[in-house]
């Protein structure tokens, strides 16, 4: 919540004359049964018919002011509430795009997703409704008894004596229902969890015929989200007669006292009349209370979501220390690096390597041997738990995140194409000129099928490029990755779903068309990081072989059996002769 | 022609509202029920004025106050206001039960109906598509039909009768308080045809911004490999400022209303006491009668201005039922043929006949395929990316059934098999593998219904992702978080073939089933596949062609027809386009 006042503060002074008005137009609205209690039990008894029509044109005017009033507090609190959403809400992106890769990993993609979609919605709503309401009830609800004790001070004791009985209700049935609708939301997640989770494996589940153990354990979420719904429903729905019942109790009452009261003088007849009013709209306003107190709970919840991402500190800061001494000469440098994703289970230990500008390197080992997380090391996505890894001699911790890695062109594993254009999703973003997108292209052998298109490069894909199939995917990758002519290229197993032929063109047309620049390809063919200058094996996250093609087939167990389960026997015979 | 579109539209939604209805009429008694309860509780809720009135007449005599009328009325109004309340809360109890049970309901229907959906539905539908509609539209659906019902069957009793009492209490008042109904439906009118598309465009300005985030999520460490991060947050500032600035829109709009429609009730009581008083200063109506008419012309204004929003609503609900009605009227895979046969044990003899296919009618992705693969023989499909290989599962199992030609199993058209029966008697790994969100074990053991821990266990041995399992500290009952993010790649294929290798099928498909495993793994576990192919018809798709060089029979697919076909040695032999791409990974 203070989040949100933090958010607000800029506004004050258009939210306090907002407020102002807001309290003028529903002030003049209260005076409204006064006023007929007036006309009722002082004028009609004078026989004064000019001066009840006067007064009724007072009452028309306050019910003007009440309407103009609200109509334009309303609409500078929606201004307010647009504003400062839009804020907290560009905030919020900018620092979850700034989130460490471990930090987003902590909060998980979905999470976030939802605190930048449906938790800035309840905010904006909250921001809007309390300014609207926040003012208007609680004006009501005490205006309204304050001008009751002005017309009749015994009846309105009556009258107040319910005030503490409905404010009970509200509050205990808000609290109990806030408990309930978040049992609720949880229910649905399961919901939503288990139809992504089918939608997905639909072919699996058919493959299986678990279509009726799918059907059951499905009706069991849904009976849950039926039971929490009815629960919250039926306590909710409490609030509604229960107030009622207890205002039209009160009523009773003020009609039954207000007879002695009548019979011994103390009081007029409209008076007991525009205490019916006054009834109405106390009932009114309670129940906007009980409406805001939903609202407040479900915001301040999301305000609060909202605020962990936004205090998340800032993570991997660039480090200027003197300890941070240059190498020249090499463009990636590992020095005993070590790194975990936390468990306390190393991925990578102890690695040691080092490429000189405009040589390649080759990576390859066994599934979850820590390839990938080098490359997460090299960006900087993660830092290193022990050891230091220089990238065009130097340390990087001492790059700011965009000079380094605009070194990089990347295609990373399961990498990621937006619904744009194939132009937008080479381009990505960097304005590049259509001939660098075009050679980019045809380096990637991606020209082939983007020519064959319709509407070339213009096509559009949709989400996660669906439309386009596996290889012609990664090859949009590899175009994006080239297109910015890097200084470091880093393929990670971004050729596995091309055929033998394809791979092998592709290589020798960026070696050909990139002499200066320094190309990592991870794979799990060896046949994809042969022409490496240096080929790194990787095994259980340690180093088990380092050189080129051939030191490695006389000196690596390791790298020997690979290539052996790949080629068969014969061929690694015939390559040691 | 536009006039017969818009009649057509109307009928649609009639239909619609028709079918709603019969989900409704399901619970006879419970609707019944309501109907009553609904009736009699508003009918006690419109008393109350009445007796206030009398009560207050009572006390407004020349003669005094009469106690006895008093309290007779006043004992008369808690009666009733209590037996009010406490029928209005059971009918809200009840509605809340039937409507609960009416979702229940439809949500299974919708899913049940989901899981019969040829898998190209699926395929051409979002994820976030399905979720909405099971999710988001059947809630909308609810909240209008057990809200809107109500209100409008209640709105409607109250309208009438407080309109009765009032022509019973004055006509003259009534007269004049009619004046302001005009206002009310100028103020309705106004709203839905000026809110309504605004709303429309907020929901969809919100919309297209939470895809746009979601998207860009999702690409999170690409954003920053590329240190995009600036652009992209620009984009999002817009999309940001449109969809805020549509909120404020529709915002402006409705904030009109509120006020509006206090304004109309407040002019009416301006209307009533300044009339009202002019009537009881001539001695025409009685002060207590004021007060009633008050009390009624509030009743008779709410429901009016509520018309508004409910229209609102139930259009909304009507569309949201659409989508839902939608999924509910796709058709279904094809009935089994009426005497399908059960394939029990099969042989598994396999004959593909003058096969032909495409996803779309005019784009053939298989021309004309044939071959034979006698019980026990491992047939290998190779060629290159988008040669139609994955077609080849697709129509195995029938997820799709071919537009020309016969595929046979045992000798019998896999037509005349019932499905589920067929789909069993094969197993498989797919290349996208699928994990669901629950433990490891149960993602494993989801392979063969009632799987005990050994097998299991075994399984995993199997297929050598034991030794990683028993390294996590929860072990088997670890769980595999959203689409298996914890897993790598390859352990998640491993685990998909441990899955496999639980299935007692006699016919396996492995289409790139170690695509994402590394060569050496594959190495470990190629004597646990041996074991699992063994004895069975395997079908193998492969890039790599040492996977498939031992197989008995191997087709070389290249634009949907079978160029070569024979044995690894026959095809180098050969010199065709197979030795071309054997060579083409040794360059």
């Amino acid at each position: 919540m203070k989040l949100v006042f933090s958010y607000l503060a800029r506004y004050k002074w258009r939210m306090s004359v907002g407020l102002f008005i807001k309290a003028l137009g529903t002030v003049a609205e209260l005076f409204l049964p006064m006023i007929m209690a007036y006309m009722i039990d002082e004028i009609a008894p004078a026989q004064d018919l000019a001066l009840l029509i006067v007064w009724g044109a007072v009452m028309l005017v306050c019910a003007l002011v009440a309407l103009f009033g609200n109509v334009i507090a309303n609409r500078m609190a929606s201004r307010v509430a647009r504003d400062t959403t839009e804020r907290l809400r560009r905030d919020l992106f900018v620092k979850t795009l700034a989130l460490s890769a471990r930090q987003s990993d902590e909060f998980t993609v979905p999470s976030l997703v939802s605190r930048l979609s449906s938790d800035t919605y309840n905010v904006h709503n909250m921001i809007g409704m309390m300014q609207r309401l926040g003012v208007r009830a609680p004006i009501l609800v005490i205006g309204g008894v304050a001008l009751t004790f002005v017309v009749e001070p015994v009846l309105a004791l009556v009258l107040l004596a319910v005030v503490p009985f409905l404010t009970v209700v509200v509050i205990v049935v808000s609290m109990r229902g806030i408990v309930l609708y978040t049992d609720l939301q949880r229910a649905v997640d399961g919901m939503v969890r288990k139809v992504r989770d089918d939608y997905t494996g639909i072919r699996v589940i058919k493959a299986l015929s678990r279509t009726d153990y799918e059907s059951r354990s499905f009706a069991a979420i849904n009976d849950r989200v039926v039971h929490c719904e009815t629960k919250a429903g039926v306590t909710m729905g409490i609030t509604n007669p229960v107030l009622n019942l207890l205002l039209n109790l009160g009523m009773t009452a003020v009609i039954l006292v207000g007879a002695y009261r009548v019979a011994s003088d103390n009081a007029l007849v409209g008076e007991i009349i525009a205490f019916t009013s006054y009834f109405t709209i106390i009932l009114n306003a309670v129940i906007m209370v009980s409406r805001i107190f939903v609202n407040y709970s479900k915001g301040g919840a999301s305000a609060k979501r909202i605020a962990q991402v936004l205090n998340a500190p800032e993570d991997l800061l660039p480090v200027r220390e003197a300890g941070l001494t240059p190498r020249t000469g090499e463009m990636i440098r590992f020095e005993g690096v070590s790194f975990g994703y936390g468990l306390g289970v190393p991925v990578v230990k102890d690695i040691s390597f080092s490429v000189r500008r405009g040589e390649s390197l080759g990576v390859i080992g066994a599934t979850g041997s820590g390839k990938s997380t080098l490359v997460s090391l090299m960006l900087r996505f993660y830092e290193a738990e022990a050891g230091k890894v220089f990238i065009d001699g130097r340390d990087v911790r001492s790059y700011e995140d965009a000079e380094l890695r605009g070194k990089f062109g990347v295609v990373l594993q399961n990498d990621f194409l937006m619904a744009a254009s194939v132009r937008e999703n080479i381009d990505f973003e960097r304005s590049l000129a259509d001939g660098a997108i075009r050679t980019a292209a045809a380096c990637a052998r991606a020209d082939g099928f983007i020519d064959a298109l319709e509407e070339g490069y213009e096509s559009e894909l949709t989400a996660r490029g669906a439309n386009f199939s596996g290889g012609q995917k990664q090859r949009l990758l590899i175009a994006r990755a080239l297109a910015g002519r890097p200084d470091i290229l880093i393929l990670d197993d971004s050729s596995s779903a091309l055929d033998y032929k394809t791979d092998a063109q592709l290589r020798s047309a960026i070696l050909e068309n990139f002499p200066e620049t320094t190309i990592v390809m991870i794979a799990q063919r060896i046949s994809s990081v042969r022409f490496a200058d240096k080929i790194l094996v990787l095994d259980g996250g340690r180093i088990v072989g380092f050189g080129s093609d051939k030191e490695l087939m006389k000196t690596c167990e390791v790298y020997r059996n690979i290539y052996r389960s790949q080629h068969g026997e014969e061929e690694a015979e015939h390559e040691d002769e | 022609m536009k006039t017969n579109d818009l009649a057509r539209k109307k009928g649609s939604r009639r239909a619609v509202l028709w079918r709603l209805m019969k989900y409704f009429f399901r619970y006879k008694f419970a609707v019944a029920a309501v109907f009553a309860l609904m009736i009699s509780s508003n009918l006690l809720a419109l008393l109350g004025p009445m007796l206030s009135g009398q009560a207050i007449n009572a006390i407004d005599l020349e003669t005094g106050v009469d106690f006895d009328a008093v309290y007779r009325y006043c004992a008369l109004m808690a009666i009733f206001y209590v037996a009010s309340s406490v029928l209005s809360y059971l009918l809200s109890v009840l509605m809340i039960r039937l409507s609960q049970k009416i979702i229940r309901k439809m949500r299974q229907d919708v899913f049940d109906k989901l899981l019969t959906l040829p898998v190209g539905y699926f395929d051409r539908l979002q994820a976030g598509d399905i979720i909405n509609r099971v999710s988001y539209d059947i809630d909308t659906v609810n909240a209008s039909l057990s809200n809107d019902i109500l209100q409008v069957l209640t709105g409607f009793i109250t309208v009438v009768g407080a309109f009765a009492a009032m022509v019973w209490i004055s006509p003259i008042l009534l007269g004049v308080v009619i004046l302001t109904v005009p206002v009310s439906v100028w103020v309705t009118i106004k709203r839905s045809r000026s809110v309504r598309p605004l709303f429309r465009k907020r929901s969809a300005k919100l919309a297209e911004l939470n895809g746009f985030s979601e998207e860009m999520l999702s690409g999170l460490k690409t954003i920053k490999a590329y240190g995009r991060e600036e652009m992209i947050s620009h984009k999002f500032s817009d999309k940001n400022t449109d969809a805020v600035d549509a909120f404020y829109d529709a915002d402006y709009y409705g904030s009109l209303i509120g006020p509006a429609v206090n304004f109309v009730n407040n002019f009416g009581m301006v209307l009533i006491s300044t009339v009202g008083s002019v009537l009881y200063l001539y001695g025409r109506l009685l002060i207590g009668d004021i007060n009633s008419f008050l009390l009624y012309s509030r009743r008779f204004s709410g429901p009016i201005n509520e018309l508004a929003n409910i229209m609102g609503e139930v259009q909304s609900a009507l569309a949201a039922a659409e989508r839902v009605f939608g999924v509910l009227d796709a058709s279904p895979e094809r009935e089994d043929v009426p005497d399908a046969k059960v394939l029990t044990d099969p042989e598994g003899e396999v004959e593909f006949r003058n096969v032909r296919f495409g996803y779309l009618p005019d784009v053939t992705v298989i021309r004309d395929l044939s071959f034979r693969a006698s019980s026990g023989q491992t047939v290998a499909i190779v060629g290159p990316t988008g040669a139609g290989k994955t077609t080849l599962v697709n129509l195995l199992m029938r997820f799709y059934d071919p537009q020309g030609g016969n595929i046979l199993i045992d000798g019998t058209d896999v037509r005349e098999y019932t499905r589920q029966s067929l789909r069993a008697a094969f197993s498989m790994v797919l290349q996208d593998t699928w994990l669901f969100e629950g433990t490891i074990f149960e993602n494993i053991a989801y392979g063969k219904e009632g799987a005990t821990e050994e097998e299991v266990r075994a399984a995993a041995r199997a297929a050598h992702i034991a030794d990683y399992i028993e390294s996590l500290p929860e072990g088997y009952s670890a769980p595999v978080t959203d689409g298996g993010v914890n897993l790598s790649k390859g352990q998640k294929q491993l685990m998909t073939i441990a899955r496999a290798m639980l299935s007692p099928a006699h016919l396996l498909i492995l289409d790139e089933a170690t695509s994402n495993v590394d060569t050496r793994t594959e190495l470990l576990i190629r004597d646990a596949m041996l074991r699992l192919m063994e004895g069975k018809t395997c079908f193998v798709i492969a890039h790599r062609l040492s996977t498939v060089q031992n197989a008995d029979l191997i087709l070389v697919v290249r634009n949907g027809d079978i160029v070569e076909s024979g044995r690894h040695e026959e095809l180098l032999a050969a010199g065709g386009f197979y030795s071309e791409i054997y060579r083409a990974q040794f360059e």
